[in-house]
């Protein structure tokens, strides 16, 4: 098979974060700070990336701005010829930072909220002061210029808060919002008693992002991510496996998505080891599901495989106990009358909030 | 599009060649649009300076296309971008 460049890159430098989202995407399993690859190893691998194809950059982790040498990496990434998107809370960010960050080129900002006042953002992300500083620094951001996409995060305790979202991005000046409703991988599969949606809720979403499209057309740009449990067909996940982008860990792993970890049969590349573009065209865990070989049916003969995919193979990892099987949010599979009653039970569900715990700093000493 | 009006790229949508792919993008916020030839000539007139009829005036000259044909496509094509915010107009 001829493999296609990938498109974008999720740089995760690093799983440190002042935050503790009970949803966070970052595996549970987190890496270690002392893991983590140095600024020349970064450097590296950006300019591999962009030499294999690679145009867009996601600056990512945890919180980027825990890394001191963000503005270098910026910096390096623009000199290789890539688009900077540095994903943030914002927390670890000054002004001062910001304006490095901009004589280093970066290029666009995505900010995430975490909900629509200070008790719900802050009860969420578990770091008191949050929201307030986050606030300072959209007004930095809008000061200086840079282009701003507002990701708030939804899911049952803060989706009453949409509208009001959505509001806040057109007075920050942001052109985008994501409206993304928690996917339940990673820290938030641990909440789902707390965090999933009903129904009506998911529903009542779809309603509200159709009218503020139709609305603010040509004014904001409304990116949504619906509440996948509540679906009838699953998501393009990472736009076909292998087909698009590819995520890099904090210690150099080379993932064909940030979940993908969850996979226990698939081994993965490291950067330290190998060339990026070796890893991307013939590693092994690129090579799993890469394409429609892999299928098993209802996939195999459907009319949507080349479409969907069969949707998230973490998912169907998670869920049914086969990467390789249907996302069970497909009406086609078996599985999905059990899921549609399981988001159900969730919904109703009462449970605390799990937080995500930081990563360890080193190896703890032996016993 | 009204004729007088001036298009022009927002801080932080710029043109870039694709070394690997070997063709002309443009590359937004978390999109790269890749471009045909009659895009990447329309978008290459647009300086922030001109209007956009002259714009597809001097696009007719290079071309040999009649005015009017031009101005519909590129009308769409802007407009399109415009949705998205990928293009900014200022009068």
């Amino acid at each position: 098979m001829t493999v296609r460049p990938p498109i974008a890159m999720l740089a995760e430098l690093t799983h440190r974060c002042p935050l503790s989202c009970p949803y966070c995407s970052n595996p549970v399993e987190l890496t270690r700070v002392d893991r983590e690859l140095d600024t020349d190893t970064w450097k590296s691998v950006l300019r591999q990336a962009a030499d294999l194809g690679v145009l867009q950059l996601h600056l990512s982790g945890g919180e980027p701005a825990s890394r001191r040498d963000l503005e270098e990496l910026v910096s390096a990434a623009r000199d290789a010829g890539l688009y900077t998107n540095l994903i943030t809370s914002g927390i670890g960010l000054s002004e001062r930072r910001l304006k490095a960050l901009d004589d280093a080129g970066l290029d666009h900002i995505q900010l995430s909220l975490q909900g629509t006042n200070p008790e719900m953002a802050d009860e969420i992300g578990g770091y008191a002061g949050g929201f307030k500083r986050k606030m300072m620094v959209a007004d930095w951001i809008g000061a200086i210029g840079f282009p701003l996409t507002l990701n708030a995060v939804l899911h049952r305790r803060n989706l009453h808060q949409l509208p009001r979202a959505i509001e806040m991005a057109v007075e920050m000046g942001a052109r985008r919002i994501e409206v993304a409703t928690v996917q339940f991988h990673g820290w938030a599969l641990k909440n789902r008693d707390t965090l999933m949606p009903t129904r009506a809720q998911a529903r009542e979403a779809d309603t509200i992002v159709a009218e503020a499209r139709a609305r603010l057309k040509g004014t904001l740009v409304i990116d949504y991510v619906p509440a996948d449990y509540h679906s009838d067909y699953p998501k393009r996940c990472m736009g076909g496996w292998g087909t698009t982008g590819l995520n890099i860990a904090p210690d150099g792993k080379v993932l064909p998505c940030h979940a993908a970890e969850t996979i226990p049969h698939l081994s993965f590349d490291n950067v330290r080891d190998r060339p990026l573009r070796d890893i991307w065209d013939h590693g092994a865990a690129f090579d799993a599901y890469r394409g429609t070989d892999w299928m098993q049916e209802p996939c195999r003969s459907c009319d949507r495989a080349k479409v969907d995919f069969g949707g998230c193979r973490c998912q169907a990892m998670a869920i049914v106990g086969d990467a390789a099987a249907t996302d069970p949010v497909c009406i086609k599979s078996p599985h999905h009358g059990a899921l549609e009653a399981r988001a159900a039970a969730h919904s109703e569900a009462e449970a605390d909030l799990i937080y995500r715990s930081p990563p360890l700093r080193s190896v703890e000493p032996a016993e | 599009m009204e004729g007088g009006a001036i298009p022009y790229l927002p801080r932080g949508v710029r043109l870039h060649h694709d070394r690997v792919r070997e063709a002309w993008v443009l590359l937004a916020p978390e999109r790269a649009i890749m471009l045909d030839a009659v895009g990447h000539a329309i978008l290459s007139e647009i300086d922030g300076e001109r209007s956009f009829s002259e714009i597809t005036e001097a696009l007719a000259v290079t071309y040999n296309a009649p005015a009017e044909d031009i101005a519909k496509d590129s009308a769409g094509f802007l407009g399109a971008l415009r949705e998205r915010r990928f293009l900014e107009v200022r009068s």
